[in-house]
C-alpha cells in the first residue's frame, strides 16, 4: 500500500498522458474495421504479438471506411479492413504499400425466432433479400460506408433491388457500428447483415438467430495493408511491417485459426 | 438486466478488477488534467468579463454562452483534424493519446466554466462595485477577490465542468481512439461493452461512473453547507 | 494617531445635474465647502443627498456640471484620498480580520493602523475570527468604519451611517467620526436624525429637488432656518 499525496496525483496528472506519449514510441497504431475489435480477436492475439515482437499494437476501430480515411490521413501505421475494392484503390493511389489477404469469415442475416419473412435454413441470400424485400419486413442497414454495408448494398445490387427507397419505411439505415446496429435491430425486430465474428461475440442477441449463411456471396476477406511512407511520412516502417509479417507468417496464421468463441472458430486464415 | 448491471458492478468493485481500476484511473487523470486547465484559464477570463466594460463584451458573453451548446463530437472532429497527421499540429504526434483527449475536453468544458463563472462574479460585481470603486481597488486585486469571495458558488460551475468531461463520449472517442490500455476511459469502455452487446457491463460501468460523481456533488454539497452557515455564499 | 493630511478643501459644486427617465435628481446644485469639520447634508428623502455624496464619490460617471477638490477635478488620487460608508455596509465573504486585511493589503495606510488596533477602535476585538456577514447590523456598520478609517482618507463620506441602528453603535460611531474630524478629515454626513446633527454638525447643507435649498452653519440652522423647505422639515411636516 501508499499513501496518496495531493502531490503525488498532481504529478501522475501531468506525467502520465506525457508518459503514455512517449510509450508510443515502441508502438503502432492500427486503423481497423470493428469486427476484428469486437469479436476479441485482438484481445486474443495482441498480448501474444507483445510477447513474441515486443510491439505494442493500438488499435482505433472504426468502420472500414473511417479507418481508410484516417489512414489516408497518415492516422496509422497498419491499415486492416475488410472491403476488398476500396483497399485496392487506397494502395493504387499511393497511400499503402501492398494489400495482404489475411483472413476471412462469412456474413450471416440475422433476425428474430418469429421470421416474418420466412426466409430462416435458406441458402440462397438474393433469393433472402428478395423475399425480405418483397414482405416489406424491417431490415436494419449499417448504413456507415463501412465494409459490411459496402458488403450489403452489393448483395441487394445482386438481387437487383434497391432498398434505399424504402429507407426509414422497412429499411432501417442506423448510420452505426455493427454492435450499435445489432442492439438496433434485436430492439425493433429487424433482419440484419452481420459478419459471423460479430454476431457470435455478441452478448445482446435476445431471440434472434442466424436465418441465412453459407452462400458463396457471403464471403467476407479481410485484408491487411502498411501505410505508405512516401504519403506520410511520420509512419513506422519498420514496426508496421513487423506487425504485418508477423501476421501473415505461419505462426501468425495459426493463432488467428486458434482463436474461437464458445468452441467455433470465427477467422479462417488465408495468407499466401 | 438492470439487477444483473447492479450485481456486475458490485463484483466489479469487489474484485478490485484490474481493467476497470486502469479505465477509472485514466478517465480521472484525464478530466482531472482538463478541469484544472479548464479553471486556470475558464475563471480569470469569465470574472473579467463579468467586471470589464468594453465594445463588444455583450457579444463576447454571448458567444460564450453559445459555446456551452457545443456537440463533443463536433469538438472531437475539430480536436481529431487538427492532431492528425496531416493537420496542422500533426508533427507533435498527440492524436490517440491521452493528451489528445485532454486537449478535446479542456475545448469543451472550457467555456462552461467560463460562462458559468462570469454570472457567478456578475452577480457578486452588482453587490460590490461601489465600495470596490470607493476603496480604489486595484483591478488585479478585484478580480482575485471575486474569484476567491464566489468560491463557493464557482465550485459549482467547476463542477458542472468536470462533469460535462468524465461523461462526455463522443469527442474521447474521436481523439483518443478507445486503444485498451492507453486510451480507454470509462465511457468510451461502455460504447464499447455496448457495442458487444454486452449491456449489463456497460450499464455496471454506468454505475460506478455515476458513484463518482455521487461522491463528489456530496463532498461539495457538504461544503456549501458550511459555507452557507458562515454567510460566505 | 499620526496626523493626516490636510483636508481637501474647498469642496465645491457648480452646476451639477443628473436627469435619468426624463426626471432631473440634481438640479444644477451649487455648493462651496470651504470649512473644515462635520458638514451634515440633511434634506428630505429623494432630494439628492446620496446622489450628491456617490458624485463627489465619483461613483456616478456621467454627471454634468463641475466638481472640484482644492480646486481640482476628482481623479485617481484625490479618489484615494476618500472614503465612505454606505448605509448598508458591503462586507466581503470572510472574517472579519480578513476584511480589514484585504484593504491593508493593497494600500500605503499608516503603520498605526493594525488589523487589531482598528478593531480595537470600533469594539470588535472579540469578533475578529468570525465572518463578517454574520454580524450584527451595528456590528457591520463599525467594521465597514473601521475599514474606511483604514484608508487614513482626508475626506470621509457617510451616507446614514446609523439609520435603524442601536444606540451603542451609534455612540460609538459618532465618536469615532469625532475623532476622525479632530484629526483633520473632513466629513461629509448624511442624516435624518435631528439630535444626531446638533450633536454633530457644523455646518448644515440643506438639499430639496436636487438643489441646495441653504447652507448655514448649525449655530443658524436650528434655531432659525432660512428656506422654507428647511423650517418645514425641522418642524416635523412632510417636505414633498
Amino acid at each position: 500500500m501508499h499513501t496518496l499525496s495531493i502531490r503525488k496525483i498532481l504529478l501522475s496528472l501531468v506525467v502520465l498522458p506525457l508518459a503514455a506519449n512517449l510509450a508510443m514510441a515502441e508502438s503502432i497504431i492500427v486503423q481497423s474495421t470493428t469486427s476484428t475489435k469486437n469479436s476479441g480477436l485482438y484481445d486474443y492475439i495482441l498480448p501474444i504479438v507483445q510477447k513474441e515482437t515486443g510491439l505494442t499494437v493500438n488499435v482505433v476501430a472504426v468502420g472500414t471506411g473511417q479507418a481508410i480515411k484516417n489512414a489516408e490521413r497518415c492516422d496509422g501505421d497498419v491499415l486492416l479492413v475488410h472491403a476488398k475494392a476500396s483497399e485496392e484503390k487506397f494502395v493504387k493511389d499511393g497511400f499503402g504499400i501492398e494489400r495482404f489477404d489475411l483472413m476471412y469469415n462469412d456474413f450471416v442475416i440475422v433476425g428474430p425466432s418469429s421470421d416474418p419473412a420466412k426466409v430462416n435454413g435458406m441458402k440462397d441470400v438474393t433469393g433472402a433479400l428478395t423475399k425480405i424485400a418483397n414482405s416489406k419486413a424491417l431490415f436494419a442497414s449499417r448504413g456507415d460506408d463501412s465494409g459490411t454495408h459496402k458488403a450489403e448494398l452489393r448483395l441487394w445490387k445482386g438481387a437487383n433491388i434497391d432498398p434505399t427507397g424504402a429507407s426509414g419505411q422497412w429499411y432501417r439505415e442506423t448510420g452505426s457500428g455493427m454492435g450499435a446496429t445489432l442492439n438496433t435491430s434485436v430492439g425493433m425486430g429487424a433482419y440484419v447483415l452481420s459478419d459471423r465474428a460479430s454476431w457470435a461475440n455478441f452478448g445482446n442477441k435476445g431471440d434472434f438467430k442466424i436465418h441465412v449463411e453459407g452462400d458463396s456471396a457471403l464471403f467476407n476477406q479481410y485484408g491487411v495493408i502498411r501505410v505508405n511512407p512516401a504519403k506520410c511520412p511520420s509512419t513506422k516502417v519498420q514496426a508496421g511491417q513487423k506487425f504485418v509479417d508477423w501476421l501473415i507468417s505461419e505462426r501468425g496464421q495459426n493463432t488467428i485459426a486458434s482463436y474461437r468463441v464458445n468452441g467455433d472458430q470465427l477467422f479462417y486464415p488465408n495468407a499466401n | 438486466m438492470i439487477t444483473d448491471a447492479f450485481v456486475e458492478a458490485g463484483r466489479l468493485l469487489i474484485r478490485f478488477d484490474a481493467e476497470l481500476m486502469e479505465i477509472l484511473a485514466l478517465s480521472m487523470q484525464v478530466s482531472s488534467l482538463a478541469l484544472l486547465i479548464s479553471v486556470v484559464i475558464g475563471l480569470p477570463v469569465g470574472a473579467l468579463l463579468a467586471i470589464s466594460r468594453f465594445p463588444g463584451r455583450r457579444i463576447a458573453i454571448t458567444v460564450l454562452n453559445a459555446l456551452l451548446g457545443l456537440p463533443p463530437v463536433v469538438v472531437g472532429l475539430l480536436v481529431y483534424l487538427m492532431l492528425s497527421r496531416s493537420g496542422p499540429l500533426g508533427v507533435l504526434g498527440l492524436l490517440y493519446t491521452p493528451t489528445a483527449m485532454v486537449i478535446a475536453q479542456v475545448v469543451l468544458i472550457t467555456p462552461i466554466i467560463g460562462a458559468l463563472s462570469c454570472q457567478v462574479i456578475e452577480d457578486l460585481h452588482h453587490e460590490y462595485d461601489a465600495q470596490f470603486q470607493s476603496l480604489s481597488v486595484p483591478r488585479t486585486t478585484a478580480v482575485l477577490a471575486y474569484l476567491w469571495d464566489a468560491r463557493y458558488s464557482l465550485i459549482t460551475a467547476v463542477l458542472a465542468g468536470f462533469g460535462r468531461a468524465i461523461s462526455e463520449v463522443g469527442a474521447v472517442i474521436i481523439v483518443g481512439g478507445n486503444i485498451d490500455h492507453l486510451t480507454r476511459v470509462m465511457t468510451t469502455a461502455i460504447a464499447l461493452e455496448t457495442s458487444k452487446g454486452e449491456l449489463a457491463i456497460a450499464l455496471a460501468l454506468g454505475i460506478i461512473l455515476l458513484s463518482i460523481a455521487l461522491i463528489v456533488n456530496a463532498v461539495v454539497m457538504i461544503l456549501k453547507t458550511q459555507a452557507k452557515r458562515m454567510a460566505y455564499v | 494617531m499620526s496626523k493626516t493630511q490636510p483636508p481637501l478643501l474647498p469642496i465645491s459644486t457648480h452646476g451639477l445635474s443628473l436627469t435619468v427617465q426624463g426626471r432631473a435628481l440634481l438640479d444644477n446644485l451649487n455648493c462651496h465647502l470651504s470649512g473644515s469639520g462635520i458638514t451634515l447634508i440633511m434634506g428630505p428623502n429623494g432630494a439628492g443627498k446620496s446622489l450628491l455624496l456617490r458624485c463627489l464619490h465619483g461613483l456616478i460617471e456621467t454627471p454634468a456640471g463641475m466638481v472640484r477638490f482644492a480646486g481640482e477635478p476628482l481623479n485617481a488620487e484625490i479618489r484615494y484620498d476618500q472614503a465612505m460608508v454606505f448605509q448598508h455596509p458591503v462586507l466581503l465573504r470572510r472574517s472579519v480580520e480578513a476584511n480589514l486585511r484585504f484593504v491593508l493589503g493593497y494600500r500605503n495606510t499608516n503603520p498605526n493602523h493594525t488589523v487589531d488596533a482598528l478593531l480595537a477602535r470600533v469594539g470588535l476585538s472579540e469578533k475578529t475570527k468570525q465572518p463578517a456577514r454574520l454580524l450584527s447590523g451595528g456590528e457591520q456598520q463599525r467594521l465597514a468604519l473601521a475599514r474606511a478609517l483604514a484608508c487614513t482618507p482626508r475626506i470621509l463620506f457617510l451616507d446614514e451611517p446609523t439609520a435603524s441602528l442601536d444606540p451603542a453603535s451609534v455612540f460609538l460611531i459618532e465618536k469615532l467620526v469625532c475623532e476622525a474630524r479632530d484629526q483633520g478629515t473632513k466629513v461629509l454626513f448624511i442624516s435624518h436624525d435631528i439630535g444626531q446633527a446638533k450633536r454633530l454638525a457644523e455646518d448644515v447643507l440643506f438639499i430639496h429637488r436636487g438643489r441646495v435649498a441653504e447652507h448655514t452653519p448649525a449655530s443658524t440652522f436650528f434655531t432659525s432656518p432660512e428656506s422654507e423647505a428647511a423650517k418645514a422639515y425641522l418642524s416635523g411636516d412632510i417636505v414633498l
